[in-house]
């Protein structure tokens, strides 16, 4: 049943093949037997998810013919799930219960989708391997001794193993796309204002957008559809129709240009993991794009920019955590002063409180200057980048990741190393445009994906040209051993 | 209260409520009063996840307040966060606006008491969320938290250091509390903290050009306490510096019972709030036609008024202020003239002096505003029109206020009818008691013939008193007179 996609399990399910009640039974029996290892989900809704497929099949809940109608999903524990502990990876958040639901949530709940759990993530969404996280790490499937990527490493996982047919995640600065490289899926970064952020906790607001893992980008196209939409709780959402993801699917690519940013190909790169990279674009030029080379001049500046912004915001957007209302209070404080300080040191973890004092520390007056005025014209550097860059080309394929995944603990302990990590992934964040990696290939056993670039709000132009690699491929539909 | 040889230098900061129904960034609403957090959202209460999203009525009402003090107003601004830690600030920072605020270079003129005028500067008014309240006094060792308070709008209105005595403050604060009145933009309740008024003090030695260092008080919950902590500070400043001291920059809070300033206590350290825009809000654009609608829908403000009162009712330019420092108190009068009928130019100074004296003296006994005022406008209008006509004269008509006051009659005319206070004018009535007082009063009579002729006002009073004041005494004088010629 994991095999199938989720336009075959929802006409099963309209034909009367399936139930909800299998479907959940099936992915949930799933997690039960296969979860041990991996570590990737944090909580299991399984009472309340069997109730709901029940009700579904019964046609008591008012979608039950909704497009998603019955399909299981799980939730990064970043988006507020009501009733739900939504703990965000973090001691601070892990007595916290959401009274709603994220934006995002609610529109795959009014399709119909059915949520088994939320998956396992670095804390806060601040790390790249999800060692960071209090509930401990997340195991690739590909390969228990490596990291699946971070932050939304127990989303990556779960759908690489077959735990779900999707999953939500977030992408601030590579968080969606890298741990689909590094596990083996298909995983979609939309546009900034494409999906709201409403009930997404925040990590950096101006970088984080909600996306989604699948087995494929045909999957991803259907539950991307019931999360992208303007939302009025959300400023930041744009205004804009959403267009019919699965319909734009033609698999047709002819005439598309797709340029190659050499910035991305220059050194760091793993040969072999470019090699993989080498060969999808040669696919993609088989099926008919036209391959250009490109520049993105300012891609240097890109990692050293986001490790001001994002720390300066997470900063200020971790200052509600301060023990008063909700979340992590340390026993029997002495006064206000004792209430916060040791609330925060205890609940916060070491990255955490790493990126909160970077970020204190470029806000500063006498350092705002220097550091995030600074970051912000460099942002708009970037940017502007990439809208020359969309002025010669429709796409940019490009390396998800310099090499495959690392070993457990082999980046724990140097920051810089693993900020690096998403070289590739940051500048997309930092221009807000929409990105995606497909899996195109493995070096040593452990998965390798292509990244795809489009220029603001063309997420039906990514989806296409991903599934018109996939129906020419067939990289996506390897399992790891043990989870087939 | 000025020593010899010092010059005080005053700025004011005031956080003005605005009077929204819903809170700046969610939809909870402001309503004061309502029992400890059940006005505080999601959004209020800073849950994980949540966003603010601007309430589109604060703009337009910080854009009209901007016009009002004839300011320019950003077509640009933007919000930032403002970061502190206290209990009562769910999120830890505080929504305001910092390098560009949405109203700049504004002004506003004040009388001062020798009557000239003199023009203020406002540097700035920008817009912020409102904190929480943190209460100390209810729980045993514990501090409350209400968050009912918390995403209130508040424009914070930003005055150059132009003012040079508390009187000044005072006059400048009343200016501002009555222009937002008459914009409708805020109740003005200083109780409630609708309108908070910090006043930032320093003295130097007089003709000196730099600023001394300066305090900020705070805690000033009426006009009175404002004058009060301000002469306190110029004296106690005046004092340290006398006395060899030097002023420590810090904040004070005014003891209203004490009526002296006390410095908080709180380590000043120089707080660095770590200002930067706030990326979940959108940068706030405005353009001309908003702007043209928010001016078209600005109601005539005080100093129009005043000016107008002065033309159209014939006043002098002291009731014109008075009628006019109140919205309230200005339709009061403009409804009682109407009321009235005919000539405002000749009502315009008897409806001033009825609401000025009786009225006023009647809701000072009371404690009521003018729109609790006993006596409706309709009423006072037909009160006054009878006197006008002659029904009753300005004496009885004071009767007839203290009945309308009682709640005796619906209006005038029924109170003087219920009370046969009809003046007589009828000829024959009132020559009959001409005629009755002549009889008993030859003593007053006879002096009038030898040439005392003022004794005629004792003779007019007799009169008066037997017909128990109702007879028209222009009447009766005229009757009085002719008899005793003819005599």
């Amino acid at each position: 049943m994991q095999e199938r996609s989720i336009s075959d399990l929802m006409a099963a399910r309209a034909a009367g093949e399936l139930s909800a009640a299998d479907l959940a039974d099936h992915f949930l029996a799933r997690i039960q037997c296969l979860d041990g290892d991996l570590n990737s989900l944090v909580s299991i809704c399984g009472d309340s998810a069997r109730e709901r497929a029940r009700a579904t099949d019964a046609g008591d809940v008012e979608n039950a013919t909704g497009k998603l109608a019955g399909l299981p999903i799980l939730h990064k524990d970043i988006f507020c799930t009501r009733g739900v502990r939504t703990g965000c990876g973090s001691r601070m958040l892990d007595n916290f219960v959401a009274p709603y639901d994220a934006t995002a949530v609610a529109g795959l709940n009014s399709a119909g989708a059915i949520t088994l759990g939320k998956t396992n993530m670095d804390e806060f969404a601040m790390g790249s391997s999800n060692e960071t996280s209090f509930h401990g790490p997340v195991a690739n499937p590909w390969n228990t001794s490596h990291v699946p990527g971070g932050s939304s490493g127990g989303s990556a996982a779960a759908v690489a193993a077959g735990l779900a047919p999707a999953a939500t995640g977030t992408d601030t600065g590579g968080s969606i796309r890298q741990p689909a490289a590094l596990c083996g899926v298909t995983g979609i970064k939309p546009t900034y204002g494409r999906v709201s952020r409403y009930g997404m906790i925040a990590f950096a607001s101006s970088l984080d957008q909600g996306g989604c893992f699948a087995r494929s980008a045909e999957d991803c196209a259907h539950v991307l559809q019931s999360m992208a939409g303007f939302d009025p709780r959300d400023s930041t959402s744009v205004e804009r129709d959403v267009p019919d993801y699965s319909a734009a699917l033609s698999g047709d690519i002819a005439g598309l240009r797709i340029g190659l940013p050499q910035e991305y190909f220059a050194q760091g790169l793993d040969p072999a993991s470019r090699a993989v990279v080498d060969a999808a674009i040669a696919e993609l030029e088989g099926l008919g794009a036209e391959i250009v080379e490109i520049g993105l001049p300012h891609t240097e500046l890109a990692v050293s920019t986001y490790y001001v912004l994002a720390p300066a915001e997470a900063s200020s957007n971790l200052a509600r955590y301060d023990g008063v209302r909700y979340g992590h209070r340390c026993a029997d404080p002495v006064d206000l002063d004792d209430l916060y300080t040791r609330s925060r040191a205890e609940g916060f973890g070491r990255e955490v409180q790493r990126r909160i004092m970077i970020g204190a520390y470029v806000l500063s007056a006498g350092y705002y200057d220097a550091y995030y005025l600074k970051a912000q014209k460099t942002r708009r550097l970037i940017a502007r980048d990439f809208s020359e860059a969309f002025d010669q080309v429709d796409l940019i394929a490009a390396p998800v990741t310099q090499a495959p995944a690392f070993k457990l603990g082999e980046k724990l302990d140097d920051p810089v190393a693993m900020y690096l990590n998403d070289i590739y992934t940051i500048p997309a964040n930092l221009a807000g445009i929409p990105g995606m990696s497909v899996p195109a290939g493995f070096v040593d056993g452990l998965p390798v994906g292509l990244q795809l670039l489009a220029p603001w709000f063309e997420e039906a132009r990514l989806l296409n040209a991903g599934h018109a690699f996939q129906q020419a491929t067939d990289w996506h539909t390897y399992r790891p051993p043990g989870f087939e | 209260m000025m020593s010899l040889g010092w010059e005080t230098v005053i700025g004011l900061e005031v956080h003005i409520q605005l009077a929204t129904r819903s809170k700046i960034f969610s939809s909870a609403p402001t309503a004061y009063g309502a029992e400890p957090n059940t006005q505080a959202s999601a959004v209020d209460i800073a849950l994980p996840g949540v966003l603010p999203v601007i309430n589109a009525g604060v703009i337009r009402m910080a854009t009209m307040f901007g016009l009002a003090i004839d300011a320019q107003i950003a077509p640009y601004s933007v919000f930032a966060r403002k970061h502190y830690f206290y209990p009562d600030l769910p999120k830890g920072y505080q929504i305001s606006q910092f390098e560009l605020p949405i109203v700049s270079a504004g002004h506003l003129d004040i009388t001062l008491a020798d009557g000239r005028e003199k023009r203020v500067g406002i540097t700035r008014a920008h817009l912020e969320e409102d904190a929480g309240k943190s209460l100390h006094e209810m729980f045993d060792r514990h501090t409350g938290i209400d968050l009912n308070r918390a995403g209130t709008p508040l424009v914070e209105c930003v005055s150059e250091p132009e003012m040079a005595s508390a009187a000044e403050a005072v006059a400048y604060a009343r200016k501002l509390h009555a222009l937002v009145q008459y914009l409708g933009i805020c109740d003005g309740n200083m109780q409630e903290g609708s309108f908070r008024v910090d006043a930032n003090v320093s003295v130097r030695p007089a003709g000196t050009h730099e600023f001394g260092t300066r305090t900020e008080t705070k805690n000033v919950n009426s006009f009175r306490f404002l004058e009060q902590a301000i002469d306190f500070e110029i004296e106690r400043q005046i004092d340290v510096l006398e006395s060899g001291g030097s002023i420590v920059q810090e904040t004070r809070l005014f003891d209203p019972d004490a009526g002296e300033t006390r410095s908080m206590r709180s380590k000043e350290e120089a707080h660095d709030y770590r200002y930067f825009p706030d990326p979940d809000l959108l940068p706030v654009a405005i353009d001309t036609d908003f702007v043209d609608a928010a001016r078209a829908d600005l109601p005539e403000l005080p100093d129009a008024k005043r000016a107008r009162f002065g033309q159209q009712y014939a006043l002098s330019d002291d009731d014109a202020a008075a009628l006019t420092a109140s919205r309230e108190l200005a339709d009061y009068f403009e409804a009682t003239v109407a009321a009235v009928g005919g000539d405002a130019r000749a009502n315009g100074k008897p409806a001033a002096n009825w609401i000025m004296g009786e009225l006023s003296g009647a809701l000072n006994r009371d404690g009521l505003a003018i729109t609790g005022a006993p006596v409706t406008a309709d009423q006072l209008g037909g009160l006054i029109a009878r006197i006008n006509d002659n029904t009753i004269s300005g004496k009885i008509g004071k009767d007839v206020f203290e009945a309308l006051v009682a709640g005796e009659g619906a209006s005038a005319d029924a109170v003087i009818d219920a009370r046969g206070l009809r003046q007589i004018t009828d000829s024959g009535e009132i020559e009959a008691f001409v005629d009755q007082v002549i009889t008993d009063n030859p003593d007053q009579v006879q002096q009038y013939k030898d040439g005392k002729t003022k004794v005629v006002g004792f003779l007019v009073g007799q009169v008066m008193k037997a017909s128990k004041g109702k007879a028209n005494p222009r009447e009766v004088n005229q009757r009085l007179v002719a008899k005793l010629d003819a005599l």
